[in-house]
């Protein structure tokens, strides 16, 4: 208890709260580096797990994706990518962690984009074609809106591994909530080390509560409880599928 | 390191020994995570299937450890148990939970209601029909979780390196200190090769374990 006093202390000190190791500062670091590389994932998987969906062709590439994703560690992405980096002449405290996040994030959202798409009701679809619907249309107008929660689902499970894994950026000199976990580490200084890790899981914890909250206002309406597609069943199913 | 190789193979040559002990130590933080992760779910995913309404809480406790990051977690062991085996294991343990207990409870609520009447009328205890019907009608879907926890296991084994433990990701984690490329790809090549073995030899063992259920006599 003594030492969750000093943790305690840590965190209240006035001055862990300014300056460029302060707080406010990693936190802000910690959430961008996590969005950029969110959103560059998205940028290049949502359309490809769009496409496969839509299409109803090539699904066997997302499994291989979903399974390859499983077995690549980012830990062993980083490291992999600190020599690449190092050879390009890039700052490798910077751009190694950033490619990790990016290529950990993609699994995900690739495998739920599709699944999401391909749990579409076939009959809906057929409907929305005699209606004279064009296929682009039916992915704007139809697919999209019902897939939509599943597809926040995996952007969700991207998020929450991302903000988890810049914490490994430290290692290798980059900024974020990490650097209080690895210094306090070398330092021994075991408040710092805690505190580090406690504002981490706080941070993984409030990104999760933040799409929960994302995927209840976009619920498409019209779908009960029971029938919506990113119901905490489906979400079960499908962290078992995709394995994040 | 501009300018050197990403693998020395003569480095390898010279040093399988080494690789050969951190392959030894990583296949045995998995295992030990494993084992000790099935025995811990397996008695939290029956206790959630008899008693409806513990499953809510467990799988909530499971999914908030699940959602820490590894390295927060495994430090926040150290006071606790030092940088030993012990810490890196209740970290490897607690990631196991979530993934193992859902496929535990979906593979047990998956066995169709006639089967257990039919198994009832035959005149089964409740712990006869658990262990004869319900567990082997659970196991494909058991197996699949076992799957996907050895593989993220493995995956997160090479973080505690960071406290001293590690396996292959001791070797990387080298590699990185002393600016040597062939450290870190063969630590982390090998690391995706036991994964990829592993995940082969547990789909083996589960179709052997269930003849039944191949894909060309299934019917649904």
């Amino acid at each position: 208890m003594e030492l969750a006093a000093h943790v305690l202390a840590w965190l209240t000190d006035p001055a862990h709260w300014q300056g460029a190791d302060g707080i406010p500062v990693r936190i802000v670091q910690h959430v961008e580096a996590s969005g950029v590389s969110v959103l560059a994932a998205a940028v290049i998987a949502l359309p490809i797990g769009l496409a496969v969906g839509h299409s109803g062709r090539g699904g066997f590439v997302i499994g291989s994706v979903a399974n390859l994703g499983r077995a690549l560690p980012s830990f062993a992405l980083l490291l992999m990518l600190i020599p690449v980096a190092v050879n390009l002449r890039l700052d490798f405290s910077t751009w190694p962690i950033l490619g990790a996040m990016v290529l950990l994030a993609i699994p995900p959202m690739i495998t739920n984009a599709h699944a999401g798409m391909r749990e579409v009701d076939r009959d809906l679809v057929e409907a929305a074609r005699g209606m004279g619907m064009s296929g682009a249309q039916v992915l704007l107008r139809l697919e999209l809106p019902l897939a939509l929660p599943v597809i926040l689902t995996g952007m969700r499970l991207a998020a929450v591994q991302v903000v988890a894994t810049y914490t490994l950026g430290a290692v290798a000199g980059g900024g974020g909530l990490g650097r209080y976990i690895y210094d306090g580490f070398a330092r021994q200084d075991t408040p710092r080390m805690l505190a580090g890790a406690g504002l981490v899981a706080l941070l993984a914890i409030a990104t999760d509560v933040a799409f929960e909250v994302v995927a209840r206002i976009t619920a498409p309406h019209g779908l009960g409880a029971g029938e919506r597609p990113g119901g905490t069943e489906s979400v079960g199913r499908l962290i078992q599928e995709s394995g994040v | 390191m501009p300018n050197e190789p990403l693998i020395r193979w003569d480095w390898v040559a010279d040093h399988l020994d080494e690789v050969g002990s951190a392959l030894g130590q990583h296949i045995y933080l998995t295992t030990i995570a494993i084992a000790l992760g099935l025995a811990i779910s397996f008695t939290l995913a029956l206790v959630a299937h008899r008693y409806r309404r513990t499953e809510a809480p467990i799988t909530w406790v499971a999914g908030v450890i699940y959602t820490i990051p590894s390295l927060a977690l495994f430090v926040v062991l150290i006071p606790v148990t030092g940088l030993s085996t012990a810490t890196s294991e209740v970290g490897l343990v607690g990631y196991t939970l979530l993934i193992l207990i859902r496929n535990i409870l979906a593979g047990l609520d998956g066995v169709p209601a006639d089967v257990l009447e039919a198994a009832d009328a035959m005149g089964l205890t409740r712990p006869q029909r658990l262990l004869r019907v319900e567990l082997p009608m659970a196991l494909p879907v058991v197996m699949a979780g076992i799957r996907i926890a050895t593989v993220t296991t493995i995956g997160l084994v090479t973080v505690t390196a960071l406290i001293g433990q590690g396996g292959l990701g001791q070797l990387m984690l080298s590699g990185f200190i002393n600016l040597f490329p062939t450290e870190i790809y063969v630590g982390a090549i090998l690391s995706v090769a036991l994964a990829v073995a592993a995940d082969g030899a547990l789909l083996l063992l589960q179709r052997a374990l269930t003849p039944w259920s191949r894909p060309s006599t299934a019917r649904s």
